[in-house]
């Protein structure tokens, strides 16, 4: 029998007393596309960060080929022909795709016929691949599809047989999506094996020949992608089984209670981020605001929640003015009226890290009875009404008192949520609700929203994830450059549909 | 590089607040040990005479405190400030403006009942250092100097008017040297020998006085302030995350105003414990160091007044015992005792994590092990 291309033993990592791999066994086949999967935290990256040299395993082993290697930094790991794509590209954006490839690399190729000879290869490899880019291009004018690309680029330059991808598709359209796996695809007819890193199910039925899941620091299952369902592997990712599509009512649509007329708003760097748009929401509705990451989302929300300055245009609550470009009300007013805002980047914005749990669970709402009372934080209360709504949110653990950077990632996100519904606002503003949260806590999320929608609040919704757009919308929007590209009922839409509105091209 | 990690939630309060300090602390001491033995004198005889000259007797006790209060105005200053992310630098230049602000008052308005009169120097010592702090406050929320920067300048700036004003303006013409007339003396508060009077205990001078009961309560302010009101809840928000702060409404341009006033009026009051207290009058430079030993101090107690008063109190002993082994011990100058401070302020404040991991990753096997039988 041919040995696999890579085979781990027994790996184990623990980082202090946080076990993050657990005797992990794992066979990956040549020529065969292998994808990872598991939620946020069950140590996917971890063990990949080990196979590419990043991290040193505590015990276990890792042969290639049959034969086992000692992999003691990433440089170690290339020469063994192995390659990986990081979530975040790590590119100098001022140089060309070609300085990019050999740097690092470059022996004697920066000068003369060598970097001719290099800039040949390259091309002959993107023939072969279909890759169409364009060697002297500048890094900063490329999109994120062929920022992508060039990384990928750079590691079969270097003699890659083994590709890891880490959550390849995060930051792109839909189309590009497609021309990633059109690639992929390519790859592994020519020999090369790629592991894939993921936690979208939609991605492992589509591409791979073999899944693997790792839950909780342990693998769980390794299965023939052909011989198993969307279903059976979220089960095996969460332990139970899940809702993957969310159950809503009819919509029950009032009248008009948000309304924003003609807005523009620029960004730090005093450069117009959104354009002339106009929008409404009635209570009972979910407005979903679909885009790739970039295209004005965050500067409108900012906008709209009193954050950023208006350029021109003006914004409307219960018919009521509430910002133009001479005034706006800042968050703590717009609070007491009745909006809410989820913010989309939550370590950034949305909590203080450093505090307490409870402390995280007044923001914004401190100076209320009754959590303060002339000035004075009535610590009494805060505990009760934290204990509570912890209980309430299935927050762990439930403990007010930690601080809240000791908290998971999607239980930071149910700490902002329930801060934020608690009051049970009219008008919800909601930036990527489950950005970096684990299957579980994206139910609940997902569920809570559809609450608020049925009790009567007008929800904006913004999320890069089409998937989480198209399960909670009633009406979609599309932003492309800072405009409003396209308005649909989510009845018959199609992600395609949206895909070229959201590239931009429809 | 050390590649402890250890999960901070799992480390018991006392261990990363009270140990850790204690090590380092006792490292910094056996450094300086050494430094007395090459210098040529028995590093055991000097911790003995800073523990008698410190403690050994009444009056030298006395000094020990009335130094400890100065350093408790000075390090809540620091440590104020800090809990909006802001180093001001500046408590020597506003302690020396506070002193100008208790003198004003004091000497114009010394025809009011005294107790008023106290208040109203206590609070002008407050308003005077705060104003000084404002400048350097609006320069950084609203134009983005650094506090850094401005404040340093300002101390430089503050020491240049008061001399100004004590060779020009304020000087007590009778006398050659920069310094103001002396004030009334039944407005002086009341010192430490005078109570022990009252007691029947007869002692010599010392400078301790009634300012000493105002740096205990500005500990328990300080505590109240940031960590029971909605003031103090808004100027950690704004310094541990000024996106999030506006995101919840919270102005930082306001909470850097407020904290470094607070934090300058702090260190103004330390010219309540000099002039109105110690020597009567204003003297050119009578702050004196304690501005800055005082970020030390705030460092060293973890910008908690819990901890800034035995910090205070340690650098208390340290003046006070410096100043006996300096008289008894000829090898050793008044410098040896800076370089003993710059030590502590090195191991607990510069290599404050040099045996953190270690020292927590100990103490969490222990207990977990303890957990496990």
């Amino acid at each position: 029998m041919v040995s696999p291309i890579l085979e781990l033993t027994d790996i184990n990592k623990s980082f202090g007393h946080v076990q993050a791999n657990k005797n992990i066994n794992l066979k990956i086949n040549k020529g065969t596309i292998h994808g990872i999967i598991g939620e946020n935290g069950a140590g996917k990256s971890t063990l990949m960060s080990i196979v590419f040299g990043l991290y040193q395993a505590n015990s276990g082993s890792i042969k290639i080929n049959g034969k086992e290697i000692n992999l003691r930094s990433p440089r170690d790991s290339i020469i063994n022909g192995i390659g990986m794509v990081h979530q975040h590209f790590m590119l100098v954006e001022n140089f060309t795709v070609l300085e990019n490839i050999i740097l690092g690399f470059e022996g004697e190729t920066v000068f003369g016929e060598k970097l001719q000879k290099a800039k040949e290869d390259l091309e002959k490899l993107c023939q072969t691949y279909n890759f169409n880019i364009d060697l002297d291009a500048t890094i900063s004018d490329l999109s994120v599809g062929f920022r992508q690309r060039v990384e990928i680029l750079k590691s079969l330059y270097r003699g890659a047989e083994i590709l890891i991808l880490d959550e390849p598709t995060g930051v792109l359209t839909p189309q590009e999506v497609d021309e990633l796996f059109k690639i992929l695809r390519s790859l592994k007819d020519e020999g090369k094996t790629i592991v894939l890193i993921t936690h979208k199910l939609i991605e492992i039925m589509d591409l791979t020949s073999e899944v693997s899941v790792m839950r909780q620091g342990e693998m769980v299952g390794h299965t023939k992608t052909e011989d198993t369902s969307k279903e059976q592997l979220a089960e095996m990712m969460v332990g139970r089984s899940v809702l993957l599509r969310v159950d809503k009512k009819e919509i029950k649509k009032g009248e008009t209670i948000f309304k924003v007329n003609n807005l523009s708003v620029k960004d730090d760097l005093d450069v117009t981020r959104v354009k002339d748009v106009n929008l409404e929401i009635c209570s009972g509705e979910i407005l979903g605001i679909a885009g790739v990451t970039g295209n004005g989302q965050t500067e409108l929300l900012e906008a709209l929640s009193g954050i950023r300055k208006v350029e021109s245009g003006s914004i409307e609550l219960f018919g009521e003015k509430i910002s133009d470009q001479n005034n706006f009300l800042n968050p703590r007013m717009l609070k007491e009226k009745g909006l809410a805002h989820v913010p989309e980047d939550r370590q950034r914005m949305g909590l203080i890290s450093d505090f307490k749990a409870h402390e995280n669970l007044i923001f914004g709402y401190h100076d209320q009875e009754p959590y303060s009372k002339s000035a004075i934080l009535n610590n009494k209360e805060i505990t009760e009404y934290s204990n509570k709504v912890m209980q309430e949110y299935d927050v762990r653990p439930n403990s007010p008192n930690l601080i809240t950077s000791n908290f998971s990632g999607g239980n930071q996100q149910k700490i902002i949520l329930s801060r934020e519904l608690n009051e049970n606002p009219k008008v919800l503003l909601v930036g990527q609700p489950t950005r970096g949260v684990d299957i579980g806590a994206i139910e609940f999320i997902h569920q809570r929203l559809i609450d608020m929608r049925d009790k009567g609040a007008a929800i904006l919704l913004a999320s890069v994830e089409l998937d989480e757009i198209l399960s909670l919308s009633d009406r979609i929007i599309v932003m492309f450059d800072g405009k409003i590209v396209g308005e649909k009922e989510n009845k018959n839409v199609t992600d395609r549909e949206l895909g070229l509105l959201m590239a931009g091209v429809a | 590089m050390s590649n402890i990690v250890v999960d901070k939630s799992k480390v018991p309060w006392w261990v990363s607040n009270v140990i850790v300090p204690l090590v380092n602390l006792t490292l910094a001491l056996l450094v300086s040990g050494l430094f007395v033995f090459i210098a040529g004198e028995n590093p055991i005889e000097a911790v003995k005479l800073i523990i008698y000259g410190s403690f050994g007797y009444i009056q030298g006790f006395a000094y020990t405190l009335y130094y400890t209060t100065n350093f408790i105005f000075t390090g809540l200053a620091f440590a104020v400030a800090f809990h909006c992310r802001l180093f001001n630098i500046g408590g020597e230049g506003q302690a020396y403006i506070g002193g100008l602000g208790v003198f004003l008052v004091a000497i114009n308005l010394s025809f009011l009942p005294v107790p008023i009169v106290w208040l109203l120097a206590i609070f002008g010592a407050f308003l005077f250092g705060a104003a000084w702090a404002y400048i350097p406050a609006y320069l950084q929320s609203k134009r983005g100097s650094h506090v850094v920067i401005t404040t340093i300048m300002f101390n430089f700036i503050a020491s240049s008017l008061m001399i100004f004003l004590l060779v020009d303006v304020i000087r007590d013409t009778n006398q050659m040297a920069p310094h103001t007339v002396k004030l009334p003396e039944e407005i002086w508060l009341p010192s430490f020998e005078a109570f022990s009077g009252i007691l029947g205990i007869k002692i010599r001078y010392s400078p301790l006085n009634l300012t000493f009961l105002l740096a205990i309560a500005s500990l328990f302010f300080v505590w109240f302030l940031v960590w029971k009101t909605k003031w103090g809840y808004e100027m950690r928000a704004v310094g541990h995350n000024t996106q999030a702060a506006i995101y919840a409404g919270i102005s930082p341009h306001k909470n850097i105003i407020i904290a470094m006033c607070i934090s300058g009026g702090l260190a103004g009051l330390l010219g309540v414990n000099e002039i109105l207290g110690v020597s009567h009058k204003i003297q050119a430079g009578f702050p004196a160091g304690y501005g800055f030993t005082g970020i030390a101090v705030a460092l060293m107690g973890r910008n908690h007044p819990i901890g800034i008063l035995p910090a205070a109190f340690l650098f208390g002993i340290l003046y006070q015992g410096g100043s006996e082994v300096t008289f008894e011990m000829p090898n050793i100058t008044r410098y040896m005792f800076v370089a003993v401070q710059g030590l502590i302020i090195l191991f607990s404040g510069a290599l404050e994590n040099l045996f953190r991991p270690q020292i927590e990753s100990f103490f969490v096997r222990r207990l977990n092990r303890e957990v496990n039988v």
